[in-house]
């Protein structure tokens, strides 16, 4: 800011008596905008070690006190009320409540973050013994029993398994699921408005429930045996609410203005909804319903009820017992034996693999906005465009030369 | 229309006979009138299925609740061939549970969404966006693994700190325990409604936070910087700006890690003993939620045990309902309202 360049014709006229602005002494000295200085840093590491040291001497000679979670959270108070008392020496009330809320919501922060990768990396690491084994990938476990050692027997029966049945829950779900939100926005009425209210009731049907529900009807009352078919209907009564829900609320932000411009052009209600609503939302309901997906591949109490275990691969999901991802670590962890625990993790360690593919291809085809265009479409559509104008050009040249043909006839 | 129109002009000059309003009639077509009937048959069919669901539960649940009558309620057994089963002790092992699990996962919850919002640097805050919502859709039963393997066996130490120095608060007595006797052993305190709470409190944290965090990042700029510029500082700003815009949304966020708390079923089917008591002790070894009782029960019940379920099953979606329809007329009603759904 100090080497404004000097402009020849309007400028301030300064009165004779200040100091020019780029002189040295008094100037516009650029501001130092970092907010962390080093009394800071200090006083943090002050109130640590000071709470560190107290914490210690109560623990070990003047109190009565053991336990490794009582110190942490002794030395934590006492970090927050020794930080407090430092900061307090050289600033004002609304400062030291600032620094204090500062330190306790970038600990909680801290806290939740580190305990739940925590969790998800604990799952994999423990899993480590099982997943570098090939066979673990490609066997069943009908010849491994709980004694053999990891090199034999693997998971293939539940990989089969869950993928047949979120496809057969997919196949249910995603047609009537977007139906179903298309009629909510697009025929709006008092029908609509109570379907909404059934469907926004059945977010809270808890899974066991849904499992228990097709237990009861398709196994007890029906008399079909438990199968893969049976899982993926209480995977889709689990799911339905969850897509229909998720595809609502996207379908609702398509603009206002890009239905009414349809309309004006005078296009019917469902070319509407074919060419301009769907197609603008495309990228928000693909992701509503592969996190609807995310959340059928991990769910293993409508499965517990309805599937059936066995150890054997089973690709024919309509007939016998089928085995899924989350319902085979639900067994596998069950059995005292370390291999089959190890398998359980590995197993578990495939599913969230799965999740989080699942999850990144959602990020990839979704979060954008509706209407937003990738890099590849919007070449596209400048392509279609140029073709558009050049046709109209020669549609333009044919029929000038046409008229000017006809005039001279 | 356009005749129409000049005959009511003239009409109203000459002040004849009444305006009657026009009426508004759009042929929608026959392509249109099939869009419309696949739509609400659509919308029927779903609705059809959705409405079997809850009626059937209701049908079979019947059957056991007329017999129980009241003291489905009041017992504390679960032996409905015995004619003797009720909800008593199932449900307060829920509720337990699942306050347990809000009270520790909130306070993480509102910590993690108004550090991402307000206080991480820009260059992390999509990776830990990211990361949370990933860990929103992770499967239950990976929670449950870390709960069993993990928690278990590292939490005994803590519940027996807690139950030594806090006994005299009657929740966090144990019954069995002294912490003067060496012979007792660490059992007294595993597969507690604590350790429970804490399992599904990590599984519902990543939920409530994304959703306290989209809420937060919505507070309106303009007052944010009108904070700022009458001199408050970031918690001041945070106090008086962030956390009064986003109450509905805090509000909203909790209720539904509620609901997803008390419907939890393997994560804590994996981590507790079940008994069929009232255990108001959370230290205590010893639990039991509904879906862990359906999920424990459903293959060995006979028809009217079946039943007894399902009326359990229909209690515990009546306790979710009210939650989370209390939760969405509460979001309805606050400015932030609409984008945390």
């Amino acid at each position: 800011m100090t080497t404004t360049p000097v402009r020849p014709k309007p400028r301030t006229v300064l009165p004779a008596g200040l100091p020019r602005p780029d002189s040295a002494e008094v100037g516009e000295r650029r501001r130092v905008l970092v907010l962390r200085r080093a009394s800071d840093v200090w006083a943090l590491l002050g109130a640590a070690a000071a709470s560190i040291s107290i914490t210690t001497l109560l623990f070990t000679r003047l109190l009565p006190l053991s336990g490794a979670v009582g110190f942490w959270v002794l030395a934590y108070l006492l970090f927050l009320g020794l930080y407090a008392l430092l900061v307090s020496f050289d600033e004002s009330g609304p400062a030291v409540r600032d620094k204090v809320a500062a330190v306790v919501v970038q600990s909680l922060g801290l806290i939740t973050v580190v305990a739940l990768v925590f969790v998800v990396v604990y799952a994999v690491f423990e899993g480590r013994e099982a997943l570098p084994h090939l066979n673990f990938y490609h066997q069943d476990m009908q010849a491994a029993g709980p004694l053999d050692p990891l090199s034999k027997g693997g998971i293939l029966h539940a990989i089969v398994g869950t993928l047949e049945q979120i496809t057969l829950a997919l196949a249910f779900t995603v047609p009537a699921g977007l139906v179903c939100a298309v009629f909510l926005t697009e025929v709006p009425g008092r029908f609509a408005r109570f379907v909404r209210t059934v469907v926004e009731a059945m977010t809270a049907l808890p899974s066991i429930v849904a499992g228990l529900f097709i237990y009861a009807t398709f196994i007890l009352t029906f008399g079909f045996q438990r199968s893969g078919f049976a899982a993926s209907l209480a995977l889709s009564v689990m799911m339905l609410p969850i897509i229909i829900r998720a595809s609502d609320v996207v379908i609702r932000l398509v603009p206002g203005t890009l239905r009414e411009a349809s309309y004006a052009l005078g296009t019917s209600r469902w070319r509407t909804v074919w060419h301009v609503v769907l197609p603008t939302s495309r990228s928000g309901l693909t992701t509503a319903v592969i996190l609807g997906t995310a959340r059928g591949v991990g769910e293993t109490s409508p499965v517990l009820l309805t599937a059936g275990f066995t150890a054997e691969l089973n690709a024919n999901p309509l007939e016998g017992p089928q085995v899924s991802l989350p319902l085979a670590v639900f067994e596998f962890v069950k059995s005292p034996e370390p291999t089959m625990i190890a398998r359980g993790f590995g197993t578990a360690a495939v599913l969230m693999g799965l999740v989080l593919f699942l999850f990144i291809l959602a990020r990839v085809i979704g979060g954008r906005a509706p209407g937003r265009l990738t890099k590849r479409q919007e070449h596209r559509r400048v392509l279609a465009s140029r073709r558009d104008a050049a046709r109209f050009q020669a549609r333009d040249h044919a029929s000038k030369s046409s008229s000017i043909h006809g005039s001279s006839e | 229309m356009t005749t129409r129109t000049e005959a009511d002009t003239e009409a109203g000059e000459r002040a004849g006979p009444p305006e009657v309003p026009r009426r508004l009639y759009a042929d929608p077509g026959l392509p249109d009138r099939v869009f419309r009937g696949v739509a609400r048959s659509g919308g029927g069919l779903v609705l059809a299925v959705m409405l079997l669901v809850g009626g059937f539960l209701l049908y079979r649940a019947w059957q056991a609740l007329s017999k129980a009558g009241w003291s489905f309620l009041t017992t504390e057994t679960w032996e409905p061939d015995a004619g003797r089963f009720g909800i008593a002790a199932v449900i307060v092992g829920t509720v337990l549970i699942a306050l347990v699990a809000i009270m520790v996962a909130v306070p993480l919850a509102v910590g993690g969404a108004l550090y991402i919002s307000e206080y991480a640097p820009a260059r992390i805050r999509q990776t830990l966006i990211s990361v949370v919502d990933l860990m929103a859709a992770v499967p239950s039963v990976v929670y449950g693994l870390w709960g069993l393997f993990f928690f278990t066996s590292h939490v005994a130490g803590t519940a027996r700190w807690i139950s030594t120095y806090f006994g005299w608060i009657p929740v966090f007595s144990v019954q069995g325990a002294d912490p003067d006797d060496p012979l007792v052993n660490a059992t007294v305190y595993a597969s507690s409604t604590l350790i429970a709470g804490m399992v599904v409190a990590l599984m519902v944290a990543p939920i409530v936070c994304s959703v306290m965090r989209e809420v937060f990042s919505q507070a309106p700029v303009g007052e944010r910087e009108g904070a700022y510029a009458l001199g408050a500082t970031r918690w001041g700003m945070i106090r008086s700006v962030v956390l009064p815009f986003g109450k509905g949304g805090m509000i909203g966020g909790t209720m539904l890690g509620l609901g997803r708390a008390l419907g939890e079923t393997i994560g804590v089917y994996l981590v507790i003993s079940p008994i069929f008591a009232v255990q108001w002790h959370v230290l205590q070894s010893g639990t039991s939620s509904i879906s862990s009782l359906i999920a424990l029960r459903y293959g060995e019940a006979s028809e009217f045990g079946m039943s007894a379920l399902m009326a359990a099953g229909l209690a515990l979606f009546l306790m979710t309902l009210v939650v989370n329809f209390a939760a969405s007329s509460i979001v309805a009603r606050s400015r932030s309202g609409a984008s945390s759904e």
